[in-house]
């Protein structure tokens, strides 16, 4: 989270986290950050906090405000910014890692692509020196690959360019340096920590056999007679009815029809044959 | 023609483990062998709205349609099925009303949807999609991706800069190119396809294609084969399992029997002489 200090003559007085999405200052007791001194106005400035984007706004203050020395109406906060509303000063700073994180987050939102951004991420490429008849398809490429950036620096509340102008990361992201890679390997692989587990068939022809539920699910029984299925889940492991008239019975008591979790040594029945389940390791 | 003894259809959605409400929304109609499912965005409810209203608009309109016209019957001027006019032309219905309503309306400003609606006639299905909404298929043991995303990853990998395995790892999985709602006109894609007994079609957000892989997918939709509702429950659990990052959402459709059209005789001549 972003949070600004407060100080006077190079002294701390506050530290005020942006913790609200309209961060009010002023002279009079209601602002948010209030500060008494006629210099201030009564509602001199506020701040508005959108994920991790915060903006400065002058709400019309007598004596104005002053960011990094220019006088604003309205301004994007960066980082190390300092505010300046009389003789006090506000420096903003924000937490080094939360953007990229917020970033990612922003990422899983759908977000729609207008055919105008690419068309002028095309012309952008065009101009940056794609020229000839066997340059169109590169320039299309490149928009593309332009597109995907600017989209995410624009899809971000309207985020100025210099903010994510730095260099646009190489097409084939590696999964290790993607933000998003830390943030959702998609289908990610069973965390080793969980137990591996098995079952052991106890009767029926294949007695004594092991068969180990290394795969998200696994199916067990006869299709058209009674099929039951036993599933990896990081909570451990389940069996489920699928189908048949007859349920899968779990230490002698048949199960319902949500999903039963199963515990090391239990004995299960389907279709049948008897078999224990255990957890390896 | 009634289709409810044709199809068996199950369904599932869920707002996912991070987001507080669903902005999916997903409709159903056996007796006329329509689903639409719908992945609604915008600010606060508004993708709860779009995403409804390309539902309800779509549904209620071929139902109303379907009482006059028969999805098989050849059109004048396309010389094709009518369902893939009715599928465009109710689609383009859905994006009027949400553009109209996102332009009058502040609160719903910049509010859109992906869709994908299927309609099952005379062993086809016709499938409209706009976005990353997906349809995919299981025949014969083998698990496929019908659609193709309008996406910009998609356009990437189409283009040779990135490969598929990449784009698992790509950062801007979220951006469509096309969707139902932004733009005052709006091109579907909408193609036929035939379909065969025993068929599983899964259309889905991309809430869940973004969380499970596609071959624990298509085993989920094997094993569980038998029973359709639990495989609908299986898909929406497994993309929650691995972080539920989006709202899921599921339709599964069974293909149970043919379902050739009814054409009579008088139908054939008329067939033969268009």
């Amino acid at each position: 989270m972003a949070k600004l200090i407060l100080s006077m003559d190079g002294l701390v007085l506050k530290e005020i986290p942006l913790s609200k999405e309209r961060t009010t200052i002023g002279r009079k007791a209601h602002n948010d950050i209030q500060i008494d001194n006629l210099a201030v106005s009564g509602e001199h400035a506020v701040i508005v906090t959108i994920l991790n984007d915060s903006f400065m706004e002058d709400l019309g203050s007598t004596n104005g405000t002053l960011v990094n020395g220019n006088p604003v109406k309205k301004h994007f906060l960066q980082n190390n910014d300092t505010i300046e509303l009389g003789k006090y000063k506000l420096k903003f700073i924000q937490e080094a890692g939360a953007q990229p994180a917020a970033a990612a987050a922003d990422f899983e939102k759908t977000m729609v692509l207008r055919p105008s951004a690419m068309k002028a991420a095309a012309e952008q490429a065009k101009a940056a020196g794609a020229t000839g008849a066997a340059a169109a398809q590169a320039a299309r490429q490149a928009a593309l690959q332009a597109v995907g950036t600017a989209a995410q620096a624009a899809g971000i509340a309207e985020k100025p360019a210099a903010v994510h102008a730095a260099p646009p990361p190489p097409p084939p992201p590696p999964p290790a340096a993607a933000p998003a890679a830390a943030h959702a390997p998609a289908a990610a692989p069973h965390k080793p920590s969980q137990p591996l587990g098995a079952i052991q068939l106890l009767s029926g022809g294949n007695a004594g056999k092991e068969l180990e539920l290394a795969k998200p699910l696994t199916t067990l029984g006869k299709p058209g007679v009674q099929v039951a299925v036993l599933t990896r889940r990081p909570q451990g492991y389940f069996i489920t009815h699928v189908e048949g008239a007859q349920r899968p019975t779990v230490n002698g008591q048949a199960i319902g029809s949500s999903p039963h979790a199963l515990k090391d040594h239990d004995l299960v029945e389907i279709a049948g044959i008897k078999m224990e389940f255990f957890l390896k390791s | 023609m009634n289709y409810s003894q044709i199809l068996e259809i199950a369904s599932c959605t869920d707002p996912g483990m991070v987001r507080s409400h669903n902005e999916d929304s997903i409709a159903s109609d056996p007796a006329n062998g329509l689903v639409v499912l719908a992945d609604g965005m915008g600010g606060y409810n508004a993708g709860e709205v779009a995403s409804g209203m390309a539902t309800t608009v779509i549904t209620t309109e071929i139902q109303q349609l379907l009482t006059k016209v028969q999805p098989f019957q050849i059109d004048e001027e396309t010389r094709e099925p009518v369902a893939g006019r009715m599928i465009r032309e109710q689609v383009l219905k859905a994006n009027t009303s949400i553009y109209q309503a996102a332009q009058s309306q502040p609160q719903y400003a910049g509010m859109g949807t992906t869709l994908v609606v299927c309609l099952f006639y005379d062993n086809k299905i016709t499938v409209g999609h706009l976005g990353d909404s997906r349809l995919y298929m299981l025949r014969e043991g083998k698990f496929s991706q019908v659609t193709r995303d309008h996406s910009l990853l998609q356009e990437q990998i189409d283009s040779g800069i990135i490969t598929a395995e990449q784009a698992k790892h790509a950062q801007h999985k979220n951006l469509v190119t096309k969707a139902l709602g932004i733009d005052p006109a709006v091109d579907p894609e909408v193609h036929d396809y035939g379909t065969k007994p025993g068929d599983v079609y899964l259309l889905c957000s991309d809430g869940l294609c973004d969380m499970v892989e596609d071959e624990d997918m298509g085993m989920a939709l094997q094993a569980l084969g038998g029973n359709l509702k639990l495989a609908a429950q299986q898909l929406v659990q497994m993309a929650n399992d691995n972080g539920g990052k989006d709202n899921v959402s599921v339709i599964l459709v069974r293909v149970l029997r043919e379902y050739p059209a009814p054409r009579g005789v008088m139908g054939k001549v008329f067939g033969w002489l268009k």
